[in-house]
């Protein structure tokens, strides 16, 4: 009986284990308990853009394979925190996406570069827009 | 005159300067000097949500202390910090949280910032100017009105900041109210649209405009369709891709008539007749002046 009310149910081997404890670790989020409704997937503004949906890259979490940061899906993600408002078990989807991309910041990469930007533009975009853009995508 | 510190942030002494003329003239009118920080610093605009991330928290914990020594020192009447920008108000508000519900960080956090001659301790409260007008209540914004908005219908768009996560927003999460009563007591007509929660695609507009093309084009369609004349923001990114994206619209989808989007307190700043200074409508694009004219609000 306390197997059900335990949330590590699923038993990985353990290279997936250390992935799937890794992303727990620091998006603080409880992965384990999605049942893979779509609520996430479903309100994103962003699907159209990604290759994986919000609710297969928790998924591919919850089973520890680190394809998940191969994913384009982890870039395109705007933190608008809709899937957080949505999810009925509580998972803060974007908290996730945020650990899969700084596993791979952290590595000195770099998604975007202020190079490609012209004069014009870094002097119109809105200073929010510029740092927050950096913050997310570079490391 | 009650006398609150104010967090501008960096947008809206830049490219948002009409966001803040017109906030400090609105609030002005209503009996509050909003005082800024002799000093403050980028509040870093996005909230760190890897848990093990404490130095991002820094920024917005040094401005908090800024406030806290203001209010120490007497400048200000409380320990209230408002804030204009959807952005600054979702990071200084939730940094505020992690800082007073994790002992361990608020220790790391005080440890670093060893240097400062005070020590911060939890106690200024993060709120967003919206808040400080529904608390002195919708019938005195009503009071100070001097040119009604009639007739002008209004889309507020809130974005995703000002409302999400749950537990930080400045209303309901799911049926806000909160500017559509703002806009009922300054005499427009509100309109209601599907898509005032649903995200402009935010900082992706740096590097993808097409896709922000797209998510612009899908909500100020929305918001036509309604009825709007006019959309009504209180995050410059929002306006930024819903405002001068607009000519990205326009190459994706040819066939799109433009519609202004400007700042609530630019309209709060022309229905309680403050003049061209704190309305600042010459740094909107797409200019919302000759709509304003039209509706007999502005003079030509």
């Amino acid at each position: 009986m306390s197997s059900f009310r335990s949330t590590s149910v699923l038993r990985l081997h353990p290279e997936n284990k250390v992935f799937n404890e890794r992303i727990k670790e620091l998006s603080g989020e409880e992965i384990d308990l999605c049942f893979q409704c779509g609520a996430c997937s479903s309100g994103c503004p962003m699907t159209q853009e990604m290759d994986y949906l919000p609710s297969k890259i928790i998924r591919m979490t919850q089973l520890g394979l680190d394809e998940a940061l191969d994913s384009g899906t982890i870039w395109v993600c705007t933190t608008c925190f809709n899937c957080e408002v949505s999810c009925p078990r509580g998972i803060d989807v974007a908290n996730v996406m945020e650990s899969l991309r700084q596993l791979v910041l952290r590595k000195k990469y770099d998604r975007v570069s202020l190079d490609e930007l012209t004069p014009e533009e870094l002097r119109e975009l809105p200073p929010i827009a510029i740092i927050s853009n950096q913050r997310k995508l570079t490391g | 005159m009650t006398k609150l510190a104010y967090y501008p942030g960096c947008t809206l002494k830049t490219t948002a300067k009409n966001f803040d003329d017109s906030t400090v003239a609105s609030a002005k009118a209503l009996g509050i000097e909003l005082v800024e920080p002799e000093r403050w610093n980028c509040c870093g605009t996005v909230h760190a949500l890897a848990k093990d991330d404490v130095m991002h928290h820094l920024a917005p914990v040094r401005n908090m202390l800024r406030v806290q020594e203001m209010n120490s020192e007497g400048q200000v009447d409380s320990k209230e910090m408002i804030t204009l920008c959807a952005m600054c108000y979702n990071t200084l508000k939730r940094s505020n949280q992690t800082f007073n519900e994790d002992s361990d960080k608020k220790q790391k956090i005080q440890d670093i910032m060893f240097k400062e001659e005070a020590t911060y301790s939890g106690s200024v409260e993060v709120k967003h100017f919206l808040e400080t007008l529904k608390e002195m209540g919708w019938d005195k914004v009503k009071e100070a009105v001097k040119t009604p908005l009639t007739g002008l219908k209004v889309a507020p768009y809130y974005g995703c900041l000002l409302l999400r996560p749950r537990g930080i927003g400045i209303d309901d999460t799911d049926n806000p109210r909160i500017i559509e009563d703002l806009f009922e007591a300054l005499g427009a007509e509100v309109v209601n649209f599907a898509y005032k929660q649903k995200c402009c695609g935010s900082y992706n507009t740096v590097h993808m405009k097409e896709v922000v093309g797209d998510l612009a084009h899908k909500i100020l369609k929305q918001a036509k369709d309604g009825g709007a004349d006019i959309l009504a923001t209180a995050c410059p990114l929002c306006e930024y891709n819903l405002g001068p994206r607009q000519e990205q619209v326009k190459v994706q989808y040819p066939s799109f008539d433009s519609i202004p989007v400007v700042y609530f307190t630019q309209l709060m700043s022309l229905a309680f007749g403050l003049g061209d200074e704190a309305m600042a409508f010459e740094a909107n694009r797409p200019d919302p002046r000759p709509l304003l004219r039209e509706k007999g609000l502005l003079e030509e």
